[in-house]
């Protein structure tokens, strides 16, 4: 059996999720220059929020139909407080502080986040079951579509489409790429810069949340640390894509999703490679990918002004 | 005057760190002196205090496990202290947390060693964290007993399978099987009872599931099986999706996999979403009420063997079994439950000896005396007899196949591998 078309929509629906989350990573540094390294966190405690709408905010048995767009709301209204919430608390009282400042606070709050979910989302010290939308997988030719990867497939091109007309068409949208270009001017301007990072950390959040929920559908388990590694993952595509670059985020995802897929199918079928193949591999893979990109393109796959930047 | 006001400002935050720091230092010295006073009023009861350490997972995602063994050993303690076993004894236990990671699991024997009062520990849950405690231990002569460590060459050298058996540590002992027995246990379990014939092994590349995975291949083989493809998964995400669709196209009729349930649930899964409805086979690592949940529902036909019979089969284990339950602890004592309430006995009965050989009083080389005497510790524990042969490794070789069925894992088989 010809396992190509199958694994090529794996990849391609991990680097979806990639992409989603990589999202908020780009548009913060494109605002602020400022690696939000507790984005992935965001991520966990959207699908905490949306699980905790479905546990504990909707009556028992609910079908997910129903459930869903609730559950949805509940992430991204959990996810964009905890990120408008540290925005305002932990990086706004350093804006002017060096670099470094806000770095590490982000990593310090990426710590907190985790160790209070732990603490204190019930039974959350090891995984939550997540619930399931009913019904079999789909069968397309030779590829198997998941039920919940479903959920991913729609979501994912039109959280982007949305993003997209968002930042071209409206005027809050032309004021981010403004303030993204240069906050003084744009302040000048009489664009409001405070208000434009809000927003800018929110949307980030609300599309992590979207992340998060489909994370739960599709692997039916979430914990709390479930946002490190993906995070991870999420800011190494922004970088791929060309970080400030929203398209770019979620180019930059799908192209690590679909490394990653390929290199646990196929490495280790190259002669005189099977030592350096499999899943536990896939990883280095990406991330020789990631380093031959930035050698040839050091501004990521579709980015524009890094070098001025960093 | 500007610069007067930066030196009252410089004066003030100088004030503001002096101040922290100081609090800071009143914390710890107030966790300090908090431990003392409690190893003190413990003691003013029985006489003498001695301290079994626990070292297992009590926080992430093998914790399940890891709390079942920190409160069985706890229950041991308990029952010792009730039945005053150990005169003018009183026990007491210290659970450190390994988070499942051997350099934490190396710091935590530190600090057992460091503490006099300890004379035994019982862990770790995972392979690879012994093995970065075991030096740590023997150099103190402290004595070490796992309910759970299952790779062989923890008691018989790194070179166990090509003859040349060697204990490394005279300080280590288990109450688990080992892997050497458990790999070729499920090989013809698969083999010769389920009739598979080809499979599909994966490993998650730590010392546990790798050595579990290459015992099981090693003796499929032999016994006339195929391996149609072999896959080594990163522990650290949950998607397995690209190795799931390799297992469907490779047609294989079941898969070993050499891991723990956090991955092993998740894979099964997968594995079965991918289309492929096949059994997934794994250790006693996969053996949990948290595999069947992480699962879901297509888990059904899922195996594992696990090591000894089944605890709550045992008539010497009815009384582990209600007394847990009487005890009221929240976590379930988990597949190792029995084994830790052995080891933490074991340990018991080693102190007993030493005492009694010593006129009911602790000699001084207590620790050195305690790891002599569990050379020589038997009894009739929770899992059957315990006793220990050359290596430290248990001699109670009994295995047992479980399967899931109705959302729990029931006993199918039992029996002890004929080499």
């Amino acid at each position: 059996m010809n396992e190509l078309p199958q694994q090529l929509v794996n990849g391609l629906l991990l680097g979806s999720m990639y992409g989603l989350v990589a999202i908020g990573y780009t548009m913060v540094y494109g605002i602020v220059q400022l690696i939000n390294f507790a984005h992935g966190e965001i991520f966990m405690t959207g699908a905490f929020g949306a699980l905790t709408v479905y546990l504990y905010v909707l009556p028992d048995g609910t079908t997910m139909w129903i459930a869903l767009p609730l559950m949805l709301v509940g992430a991204i209204f959990v996810a964009v407080t905890v990120a408008v919430g540290a925005e305002r608390f932990a990086y706004r009282p350093l804006r002017t502080a060096p670099r470094l400042a806000p770095l590490i606070t982000a990593i310090g709050l990426s710590l907190a986040l985790q160790q209070a979910v732990w603490a204190w989302y019930p039974n959350a010290k090891s995984a939550r079951t997540f619930p399931q939308i009913e019904g079999g997988p789909f069968e397309i030719g030779s590829v198997t579509i998941q039920t919940g990867d479903v959920f991913l497939f729609i979501a994912a091109p039109i959280s982007m489409a949305v993003l997209a007309y968002f930042v071209m068409k409206t005027r809050t949208g032309r004021g981010m790429q403004a303030t993204a270009q240069d906050p003084d001017t744009a302040k000048l301007m009489g664009i409001n810069t405070d208000r434009i990072i809000v927003v800018a950390f929110a949307l980030g959040a609300a599309f992590a949340a979207v992340g998060g929920l489909a994370y739960g559908l599709k692997y039916g388990q979430i914990d709390f640390r479930m946002g490190f590694i993906l995070g991870l993952k999420a800011f190494t595509a922004a970088v791929l894509g060309g970080i400030g670059n929203i398209y770019g985020a979620m180019i930059g995802g799908v192209v690590l999703g679909l490394a990653e897929t390929m290199a646990t199918a196929y490495i280790a079928d190259v002669p005189g490679m099977s030592q350096l193949g499999g899943q536990s591999w896939a990883n280095v893979w990406a991330f020789v990918l990631l380093i031959l990109v930035l050698l040839f393109r050091p501004q990521g796959l579709l980015g524009e002004r890094v070098a001025d930047r960093a | 005057m500007p610069g007067k006001g930066l030196l009252i400002v410089r004066q003030r935050s100088l004030i503001a760190i002096t101040a922290a720091l100081a609090a800071g230092a009143l914390t710890l010295t107030a966790c300090g002196s908090r431990d003392e006073d409690g190893g003190g009023s413990d003691s003013n009861g029985g006489g003498t205090t001695v301290v079994i350490g626990v070292d297992a997972p009590l926080t992430g995602d093998l914790s399940a496990l890891g709390l079942g063994i920190k409160n069985s050993v706890d229950l041991a303690a308990k029952t010792a202290n009730k039945e005053k076993t150990v005169d003018g004894v009183t026990f007491k236990v210290e659970a450190l947390d390994d988070q499942a990671q051997p350099s934490s699991g190396q710091q935590n024997a530190t600090k057992l060693v460091a503490d006099k009062d300890v004379l035994g520990v019982v862990g770790p849950l995972n392979s690879s964290v012994a093995e970065s405690m075991q030096k740590v231990f023997d150099d103190a002569k402290l004595v070490e007993v796992s309910p759970a460590n299952t790779n062989p060459a923890l008691t018989q050298g790194t070179k166990w399978n090509g003859g040349e058996k060697a204990r490394p540590y005279k300080s280590y002992f288990r109450t688990a099987t080992t892997d050497a027995i458990q790999g070729p246990f499920a090989a013809q379990y698969v083999f010769n009872d389920a009739k598979k014939k080809s499979v599909y092994v994966i490993d998650d590349k730590k010392t546990y599931g790798a050595g579990l995975a290459a015992t099981f291949t090693e003796e499929f083989k032999k016994l006339g099986g195929k391996v149609v493809g072999t896959q080594h998964i990163d522990p650290d995400t949950k998607d397995f999706s690209a190795v799931a669709t390799q297992v469907k196209s490779s047609g294989a009729d079941v898969v070993y996999y050499g891991g723990e349930y956090p991955q092993a649930g998740p894979l099964s899964k997968q594995i079965k979403a991918a289309g492929a409805k096949i059994p997934l086979v794994g250790g006693d690592g996969i053996y949990s009420a948290d595999f069947i949940k992480l699962a879901g529902a297509s888990g059904t036909g899922d195996l594992a063997t696990s090591v000894g019979a089944p605890v709550e089969d045992l008539p010497s284990a009815k009384e582990f079994v209600s007394a847990y339950k009487a005890a009221g602890y929240k976590e379930a004592y988990e597949a190792y439950g029995g084994y830790s309430y052995d080891s933490a006995w074991a340990i018991i009965e080693a102190v007993k000896k030493v005492v009694e050989d010593n006129d009911g009083k602790l000699p001084d080389d207590a620790r050195a005396k305690v790891t002599e005497a569990m050379q020589g510790v038997t009894f009739d524990g929770v899992t059957g007899k315990v006793a220990f042969d050359e290596f430290g490794d248990a001699t109670n070789k009994q295995l047992t196949v479980y399967s899931v069925e109705g959302g729990t894992w029931k006993p199918v088989k039992s029996g002890t591998y004929e080499g």
